[in-house]
């Protein structure tokens, strides 16, 4: 189990020197620190100077790929590439355009992002499996198949217009609830409650259906049958049965999220105004602050790589025929 | 006049052609044919095919653009050299040219024939007052004081009438050519219409295509007295907003599709079908890919493009142009992005199918790896390329409308629901609430996206193997 976790730890390793690579090429290679120095300056006289001094002070004074000047292996090794790799292999994200330590507000705005997205993640897990087991209890009824059409509708509709109309209904309309802002801890309660609903409701479409449709799946299986027909009640083999068998598909979506969930949700954040990941992100995209969106790209990265090591985990745990080796 | 074409415009064109193509050759086999025949079975299939080839239409019609002369007032010396305007005209707006000129000052409601906001007038004394001032092109039929309402009603009952009018003429058309076809009199086939006989939900879908017709004959003959769905923050018209945006939306879909397929579907066979060192290397490239998260991936492109148009102002002529090649590198940026799925499935179909009997028996016979791959793995792959297309599209135009607000969408002068939405935003904050852009651009995307959801749902149902048991 250990060894392979190390092992499944340094497989990672190359899928993030491509990650690296990409954001490299995406950010060095076609804007270049020329390019970074001249917009920095700002539109005065730069000279060469200037722009080399710019340069050397903030690091960027090397060569992309392969540095002719170096002898051996630091001919690979003093460039500008491995040197901005190395630094986030450290967790070392530098400062943004603003000079603020972007390492530093990530860590600060971690928290509040959790705050929304863990709740929201195990209330549309609970609400849409209970959903789906209960259509599938009432399979081929009226029932079924009209909450499959009210489904589709709600997965149908933007996310953008379930919180455009939920904050008037909710907020302007009715006062329940503040429109946006942030709080800590349980005094945030009032500012949390309505993100996590709506984030809950629009994912019920596609969760339902999702859900309903790896229980029918199992539904037909055999053991169903053999349970069946040793007596035991219909929902006896929905929980005891079904619900147990589905687990591993499931799994196979659902903790690949987990750790993602840190990220926060971009357009929740900023339209409620909480102060997390999220929200960072879309700032930095509109004040097209690189530093900040190369560092969300690697934080990514590795949070979904550690997503698929914990889904191979949890096999072990749910599914005994699994052995990891 | 000139026909000037947009990048976008060539894409899709050719993205047309290529579905004429593809379907001339399907239309040969027996059994795909079978398979289409039962998709639209379905009364709901048959009624979304309608509502999407409406869609694509508009899209269609948006996608010509042309150049008028420039009107020489100095004589006809100059006609030697004609000189073009400098903004491209699209066929629709051809059609639209009085909701573009027939701009208001700033925000009506639908039907109103005065502004929203009171302004504050000076009258012929000398007093300032606040009052609601008329809208300039609302209601000119009407005299003064005159209430819009029996206006309205008229003017609705003459539209219905043309509507259904029109949709008759075509539906009776389509009928009597599909008499022709099976060889029975017009009557008769007429008949099996109406008692629902035929082999394929036909009155399913004349009765969707009349209820468009209707709506759109209603729409467009009320659009030249009133602002039916309202105007904007500067007063253009939102109906017109809305149309436009199908282009942008339906382009989105459909584009990112053809950027993506050949990609996912070349990536995917090899990787299955060679094993290797090729496998390893495809693999790792979309599992890279994939563990960045989407939207920053796609955020990262759009601001390095961004920054690319900057530093290169001589790619593009006008604005037009300009917020068209934004849209093609998005749409590029969304293909490169989102090939990995597909590629995914493919791999492991492609791996599943070169293992089964007749892949084995026709490598024994010596057919050659492109044979194999033409006569014996593609059409075994069609159903889930067919699936994932659809299902992506409805996907892709939600993503669209995201995509705009976080600002890594289309170009903020582009017509797009996301755009809609984007400003509805504030709208939405104003006193009294401005409700109608957001109405609208929610309307027109969920009646597409609910279309394209339904439709791929049958599809699937039919196509899935798993699903035959």
């Amino acid at each position: 189990m250990f060894a392979y976790i190390i092992r499944r730890i340094l497989y990672a390793i190359p899928i993030l020197i491509g990650v690296n690579l990409i954001t490299f090429v995406l950010f060095f290679m076609v804007n270049t620190p020329d390019d970074m120095a001249r917009a920095q300056l700002g539109a005065k006289q730069v000279t060469p100077e200037l722009i080399q001094s710019w340069k050397e002070e903030h690091g960027y004074d090397k060569p992309m790929f392969v540095n002719a000047k170096a002898e051996g292996v630091d001919k690979l090794t003093d460039t500008l590439f491995v040197q901005e790799s190395l630094k986030l292999f450290v967790f070392d994200f530098g400062f943004s355009d603003a000079g603020r330590d972007i390492g530093n507000d990530i860590k600060q705005r971690m928290w509040p992002s959790l705050e929304l997205a863990l709740p929201t993640f195990i209330i549309a897990l609970i609400t849409n499996i209970s959903l789906a087991l209960l259509l599938v209890l009432f399979r081929g009824s009226a029932l079924d198949t009209s909450m499959m059409i009210v489904a589709v509708m709600i997965m149908s509709i933007s996310g953008l217009f379930y919180i455009i109309a939920g904050q008037v209904v909710f907020s302007k309309i009715w006062h329940w609830v503040p429109i946006s802002g942030f709080e800590s801890g349980w005094g945030g309660f009032k500012f949390i409650i309505l993100p996590v609903l709506i984030g809950v409701f629009g994912g019920i479409g596609s969760g339902v259906r999702w859900y309903r449709s790896i229980f029918l799946e199992q539904i037909n299986q055999d053991y169903v049958r053999t349970a069946r027909a040793k007596g035991l009640s219909e929902l006896k083999v929905l929980f005891g049965h079904v619900l147990r068998n589905g687990m591993l598909p499931i799994l196979t979506g659902v903790v690949v999220v987990i750790p993602t969930l840190f990220m926060g949700s971009l357009i929740m954040e900023s339209f409620f105004g909480i102060p997390g990941l999220g929200s960072y992100t879309i700032d930095a995209i509109n004040s097209q602050d690189f530093a900040i969106v190369k560092a969300m790209v690697f934080l990514g990265a590795v949070l979904y790589i550690i997503g698929l090591i914990l889904t191979d985990i949890s096999y072990t745990l749910f599914d005994p025929r699994v052995k990891l080796s | 006049m000139m026909i000037s074409l947009l990048w976008t415009d060539v894409m899709v064109w050719i993205l047309v052609l290529a579905l004429i193509a593809w379907g001339w050759v399907i239309s040969h086999s027996p059994q795909v044919r079978k398979q289409w025949h039962m998709i639209f079975q379905s009364n709901i299939a048959i009624s979304c095919a309608v509502i999407l080839l409406f869609y694509l239409f508009f899209a269609l019609m948006d996608s010509v653009h042309m150049r008028f002369e420039v009107e020489t007032t100095e004589g006809s010396e100059k006609a030697a050299e004609v000189q073009y305007q400098a903004d491209m005209v699209s066929l629709l707006d051809q059609f639209f040219k009085h909701s573009i000129e027939n701009t208001e000052r700033t925000y009506s409601s639908p039907f109103a024939t005065e502004e929203y906001t009171k302004s504050i007038v000076v009258d012929d004394s000398g007093v300032s007052k606040q009052e609601y001032l008329p809208l300039k092109h609302a209601g000119i039929d009407l005299d003064k004081g005159e209430s819009s309402q029996s206006d309205i009603l008229g003017k609705s009952l003459f539209a219905l009438l043309v509507g259904l009018l029109i949709s008759d003429l075509l539906i009776a058309l389509h009928i009597f050519w599909r008499s022709r076809v099976s060889r029975i009199s017009f009557m008769e086939q007429i008949q099996q219409v109406i008692q629902g006989k035929t082999q394929l939900p036909w009155r399913t879908a004349y009765f969707t295509f009349a209820v468009l017709i209707v709506l759109f004959t209603w729409l467009y003959y009320l659009s030249f007295s009133y602002h039916v769905l309202g105007t904007d923050k500067v007063g253009g018209d939102v109906l017109y907003h809305s149309l436009k945006s199908i282009r942008t939306g339906v382009l989105i879909g459909i584009l990112t599709t053809l950027v993506m397929l050949p990609v996912a579907v070349f990536l995917g066979i090899s990787a299955g079908l060679f094993g290797g060192w090729i496998d390893d290397v495809i693999q790792y490239l979309y599992t890279t890919l994939n563990s960045i998260p989407g939207v920053l991936l796609i955020a990262a492109g759009v601001l390095v493009m961004q920054v690319t148009m900057d530093n290169n102002p001589q790619w593009f002529e006008t604005t037009v142009e300009r917020s068209d090649l934004r849209l093609m590198f998005l749409i590029i940026i969304l293909g490169i992005t989102s090939w990995t799925g597909l590629c995914r499935l493919l791999r492991a179909e492609t791996l599943k199918i070169s293992q089964v009997e007749f892949v084995t028996a026709a490598k024994a016979f010596g057919v050659s790896k492109m044979a194999i791959i033409r006569r014996h793995i593609m059409p075994n792959l069609m159903h889930i390329i067919l699936i994932s297309v659809v299902l992506d599209f409805s996907g892709l135009v939600l993503a669209e409308a995201v995509l705009s607000y976080v600002g890594v969408g289309v170009d903020p002068t582009m017509h797009s629901w996301g755009n809609m939405i984007n400003q509805a935003r504030l709208e939405m904050a104003r006193e009294p609430m401005v409700w109608w852009s957001l109405f609208s651009a929610f309307i027109f995307m969920f009646v597409l996206v609910l279309a394209a959801n339904l439709f791929s749902d049958r599809i699937q149902t039919v196509l899935d193997p798993r699903n035959n048991s």
